[in-house]
């Protein structure tokens, strides 16, 4: 009786986790006029949400499983939510990472002195919604329906600042997003659907063990390309394009939520749609893995040549991001794992990385990292935040990096992926030549650099508090990774 | 062989002529004459088809025996109510036409509408 | 069908009320006929108490129920806004005109729908073309007179192509009941009368749907009427023509042979796409935003055409949700440009420079429906693309499924192209005092906009009647 009460209580927690930031929107929207309150409400609903998906993870843990059903939107196709560990995992980074990022945003905006502000918080929270959404969809279709809320609600993030460049950002964002996902996606969906008669995640994949390899390996190849928030190489000029935006909101596009989404479905689509057996027997895998092979390396290049430090950021992300991707091809239980929480590691270290860069822009007044020389006199807490977090990146201990790298190299020699094997190696001795020089610098200027001797002047206490968070925690997950793995573990375990 | 189905060459011809003059005039007017054209074409096609070798009006008395079908005629009969309310209205438009460009050829109209935009 | 009452109640907002009160029951009234449809099947009503192949019957199934319902609803809405919005754009002392024609329009299209004769057909076919003439010419705008007679000489030369294929088929048949003539018509069907009859109306009925190439009469005809008419038009006029088209080809000529007989397949397919392709790329390069959605609306007919095409009843399913869906994006569209109108009296692109805050209701409605034509989940356009999607799937037809996601692109490209002129840029100087428009406009607006998300979110209504529909006539079908 009682457990079943708790399920219950659990259950509408799902529902609310993401109702809830919804419902925020209006209440953000309805207190606009007064900063103060609305970011009462903001701060608040942020940690509600966090409440709800501790105690789901806790529900989780005790291996009660938790679903729930809207409604059925086209006969057989129902809008509804069930957890698993890998979704968890997501909800659990997303939800922790708004509440810094909304307490960075706050000193950020206030310091910044941007406009619109409230529209700013309200469009926070309804991607944050439909990240929850995502992370807890049941099918494919219920996640796609969130996958395009979440673009086009961070559209207008993405064009906050309203300017020339920013409009022509927003329409690249938009262009390819959403011309991906109707175009491959949905083609994809409807495809699955036609072939398999459900989108329903199922362990183990929902096709037959007879499906036809050729038309299921083209339909990986439409949900690969479809899934454009993973930022595939041919498909990843968005984010790039999307650095118009406020740092808060690269922090959350590129840390947290619309790339995590995108690789969060990829691992979605490989393990419960394509199922592992049948993923490592398609023809296109193999195509698909050079491809993201590629896809780092490329972005690992370009990255080195970026003055700007937000695009250089912008390019790391896609050359992480074909990490997670390859570890979800792989096909193996060691590939889902790194990739599971590579999710999670990148999503910490990048995070700190991007608040740095808010930091230095709202502090120093600086973007180029040419300009950079000797700010670690003037910023020491942000830069060694900075360093940190880059360690987390390249996959050095004492970072959480090395974890997720660590189970990734493991998956390329378990299906003798060579290649793939020395990619991973190269990129991240080109991780190290791209960011280790910042801090570098930084700190060691080398002779005659103007920006020296000002004194300390750091980011705004807010925005300084929330990085050093993200900062510690990656650390944190290097020495206490056990619930992260435990986590990834079970995504494969429930299959078993 | 041909001539036996004399009623519908002149349906075709006139048909013809009526489309011909729609698309190839640019007078409003004339194009409006063109269209009654082709309707009456389709007028006659409608009531030489329902007439019947040797019969007569429907009227229902002794001695006649056979008659025309009466149905299409009164079909018809609506469709010509119908082309003359077609008529009317567009010689309306094309009076309105007039004064609103001072022309009623397509090209001068045209030519204005570019200006305008 | 109470127009000529019109005339007589001198007071416009006497004439707005009663239109209204027409309007209201005709839909009350089809909400009734659909239940009933969908519970016993067709109904039959006798005009003048002659029996069926003699007299004129009315005779509505689950299909013609459903156009019934989408007409008198979206009339209904228009309606609302109407009386607000023709004082801006109309005469006063041609107020009571537009509702007599408005109305008179309105009776021709249910006419069409509801009637079970061939002949009939044409005359409401008349009827309401007719109206509609008047009722484009009634636009502010000089152009709207030569938009209108364009239109009615092309309008005419459709009816009478109808008119002539309606003659051979009576010819060949001796009957002009549709029921009678599906079923005479399978004993004659090798004659060459027959083929000639079904290209008559065929292209006849595709002059009036604006199927490409057909369509050239339709975007200067939805650009200079009066917002109301383009609203009500939208929604309506092609959704009837569609009703034709399907209403020959499946119930009267029969499947078999329309599909036989010429090779209809491909070139629905084909012009679907052409129509689909050309003209939404026609629609990113206007200036003039109802020109700009009058060729979107031609794209949405290619669509419906495309699904028609295939001949299988998940195609047909797709096309008359789209039939429905389409009506309520259109219509909430137009009305919401109509708005605009309203308060800055132009609808130019360029005009719409900061409108995303001085009408931020409005442009809100605008961007739903800008959505729903694109196709996001959770709006009406999303349920019908995905159906269409599913059915080309169905047939094999790799490559058609992948073009028809690509046009969606298209969508994205003109609908974005309003939002970033609305949005971004700072309102121009003449429109400084614009504010939001009057109630009577969002209401109505927003009473669309709403069944947009709703049908998009709780499809049951919608496809379980579009699904009844075509399996009817897939029934019927031999």
């Amino acid at each position: 009786m009682s457990a079943s009460l708790t399920s219950m209580s659990l259950a509408s927690m799902l529902q609310f986790s993401i109702i809830l930031p919804m419902l925020a929107t209006l209440a953000i929207v309805a207190t606009g006029r007064k900063p103060n309150l609305r970011e009462a409400v903001t701060i608040s609903t942020c940690l509600v949400l966090l409440y709800f998906v501790i105690n789901l993870y806790q529900g989780i843990k005790r291996g009660e499983s938790i679903s729930v059903t809207w409604w059925e939107l086209l006969p057989g196709l129902q809008v509804s939510f069930n957890i698993e560990p890998l979704g968890m995992l997501f909800a659990l980074i997303a939800s922790f990472l708004w509440l810094i990022t909304t307490v960075y945003a706050i000193g950020y905006m206030r310091d910044h002195g941007e406009h619109n502000q409230t529209r700013f918080y309200a469009c926070f929270a309804i991607a944050i919604g439909s990240v929850m959404g995502i992370a807890f969809a049941a099918n494919l279709f219920t996640l796609f329906i969130f996958y395009e809320i979440l673009t086009l609600s961070t559209y207008p993030l993405v064009t906050h600042a309203g300017t020339e460049k920013a409009k022509r950002g927003g329409r690249v964002y938009l262009g390819i997003l959403l011309g991906t996902s109707i175009v491959f996606f949905l083609l994809a969906i409807v495809s699955t659907w036609f072939v398999a008669g459900t989108l329903d995640f199922t362990p183990g994949g929902v096709f037959d063990a007879n499906v036809n390899k050729t038309v299921a390996g083209v339909l990986l190849v439409l949900f690969i390309f479809g899934i454009g928030k993973a930022a595939i190489m041919p498909f990843h000029r968005w984010l790039p394009a999307a650095m118009v935006a406020p740092t808060p909101v690269s922090a959350l596009l590129h840390a947290v939520a619309v790339v995590k989404a995108g690789v969060f479905t990829v691992l979605k689509v490989c393990v419960f749609i394509f199922g592992l057996d049948l993923l490592s027997v398609l023809p296109s895998t193999q195509f698909l893995l050079y491809l993201a092979g590629a896809s780092v390396l490329l972005a690992s290049l370009v990255a080195m040549r970026q003055d700007n430090l937000k695009a250089r950021l912008a390019y790391s992300t896609v050359s992480q991001l074909g990490y997670v991707t390859i570890g979800a091809l792989l096909a193996t239980s060691a590939g889902v794992m790194g990739s599971s929480m590579h999710i999670a590691m990148h999503a910490f270290g990048k995070i700190t990385l991007f608040f740095c860069a808010g930091a230095i822009l709202v502090a120093a007044h600086k973007s180029k990292i040419s300009e950079m020389h000797g700010l670690g006199r003037q910023m020491p807490i942000t830069m060694a935040a900075f360093f940190i977090a880059s360690l987390s990146i390249i996959g050095v201990p004492p970072a959480g990096g090395t974890w997720s790298k660590w189970f990734l190299l493991m998956g390329t020699m378990e299906t003798e992926q060579w290649i793939l094997m020395a990619v991973l190696m190269i990129s991240s001795l080109l991780n190290i030549a791209y960011l280790i020089p910042i801090p570098f610098r930084a700190f060691f200027p080398g002779g005659g650099t103007s920006s020296a001797g000002i004194g300390i002047k750091e980011a705004p206490l807010a925005s300084l508090i929330a990085l050093c968070i993200t900062a510690v925690g990656s650390v944190v997950l290097f020495v206490y990774p056990q619930p992260l793995y435990d986590l990834a573990r079970a995504i494969l375990v429930i299959p078993g | 062989m041909l001539m036996d189905h004399y009623n519908y060459w002149i349906v075709v011809v006139l048909m013809m002529t009526g489309f011909y003059i729609v698309i190839a005039h640019g007078n409003l007017i004339k194009k409006i004459v063109g269209l009654s054209i082709f309707q009456t074409s389709v007028f006659i096609f409608y009531i030489s088809m329902a007439k019947v070798e040797g019969g007569t009006a429907p009227i229902l008395e002794e001695g006649i025996r056979q008659y025309s079908n009466p149905l299409p005629h009164v079909l018809i009969l609506t469709a010509i109510v119908v082309g003359i309310a077609t008529t009317a209205l567009g010689l309306a438009l094309a009076v309105r036409i007039k004064e609103a460009y001072g022309s009623i050829e397509e090209e001068e109209i045209q030519r204005q509408d570019n200006l305008d935009c | 069908m109470a127009a000529p009452l019109c005339l007589l109640l001198t007071r416009p907002r006497m004439v707005w009320l009663f239109a209204l009160v027409v309007s209201g029951t005709a839909f009350l009234t089809s909400i009734l006929l659909l239940q009933q449809v969908m519970v016993s099947g067709t109904i039959v009503y006798e005009l003048g108490g002659w029996k069926a192949p003699w007299g004129i019957e009315y005779r509505i199934d689950q299909l013609s129920a459903f156009l019934l319902l989408i007409i008198s609803a979206v009339s209904t809405v228009v309606l609302l806004a109407a009386h607000t919005s023709i004082q801006q754009e109309i005469p006063a002392s041609r107020h009571r005109l537009f509702y007599v024609l408005y109305l008179l329009s309105l009776a021709g299209m249910l006419g069409i729908v509801a009637t079970g004769d061939a002949f009939n057909v044409f005359v409401f076919l008349e009827i309401s073309s007719l109206s509609a003439y008047a009722l484009i010419a009634l636009g502010k705008d000089r152009r709207a007179l030569w938009a209108a007679y364009q239109y009615l000489i092309m309008g005419t030369i459709g009816a009478t192509f109808i008119l002539i294929g309606i003659g051979l088929m009576y010819q060949m048949t001796g009957t002009l009941n549709m029921h009678d003539l599906s079923v005479r018509l399978p004993a004659v069907e090798h004659t060459r009368t027959v083929f000639t009859a079904f290209a008559f109306i065929i292209v006849g009925v595709c002059l009036k749907l604006a199927l490409f190439p057909l369509h050239l009469w339709l975007p200067n005809a939805y650009a200079y009427a009066p917002s109301i008419v383009t609203a009500f038009f939208a929604a309506t006029a092609t959704k009837v023509a569609i009703y034709l088209l399907i209403r020959f080809t499946f119930s009267i000529f029969g499947l078999s042979f329309s599909f036989t007989a010429l090779p209809l397949q491909i070139l629905f397919l084909v012009l679907g796409l052409l129509g689909v392709f050309v003209a939404s790329t026609a629609a990113i390069y206007q200036t003039n935003v109802k020109h700009l959605f009058a060729y979107s609306s031609i794209a949405q007919v290619g669509y419906m055409i495309i699904g028609f095409s295939m001949t299988t009843a998940t195609g047909l399913m797709a096309t008359l949700l789209h039939l429905f869906n389409h009506a309520l994006m259109k219509s909430a569209l137009f009305l919401a440009l109509g708005a605009v109108m309203y308060r800055i009296g132009s609808v130019q692109l360029s005009q719409f420079q900061g409108l995303g805050r001085q009408m931020p209701l409005t442009m809100a409605a605008i961007v739903i429906g800008g959505l729903s034509l694109i196709g996001v989940p959770l709006t009406v356009g999303f349920v019908s693309k995905w159906y269409l999607v599913l059915a080309v799937i169905e047939n094999g037809w790799w490559p058609v499924a992948v073009l028809i996601l690509l046009a969606s692109l298209l969508a994205v490209v003109y609908v974005w192209r309003i939002v970033e002129v609305a949005y971004f840029k700072p309102p121009l100087a003449a429109n400084e005092s614009v504010t939001e428009a009057p109630l009577s406009f969002l209401v109505p607006i927003w009473i669309l906009v709403v069944a947009n998300l709703y049908f998009g979110i709780d499809t049951r209504l919608s496809i379980e009647v579009a699904q009844a529909a075509a399996q009817s006539l897939f029934g019927v079908s031999p």
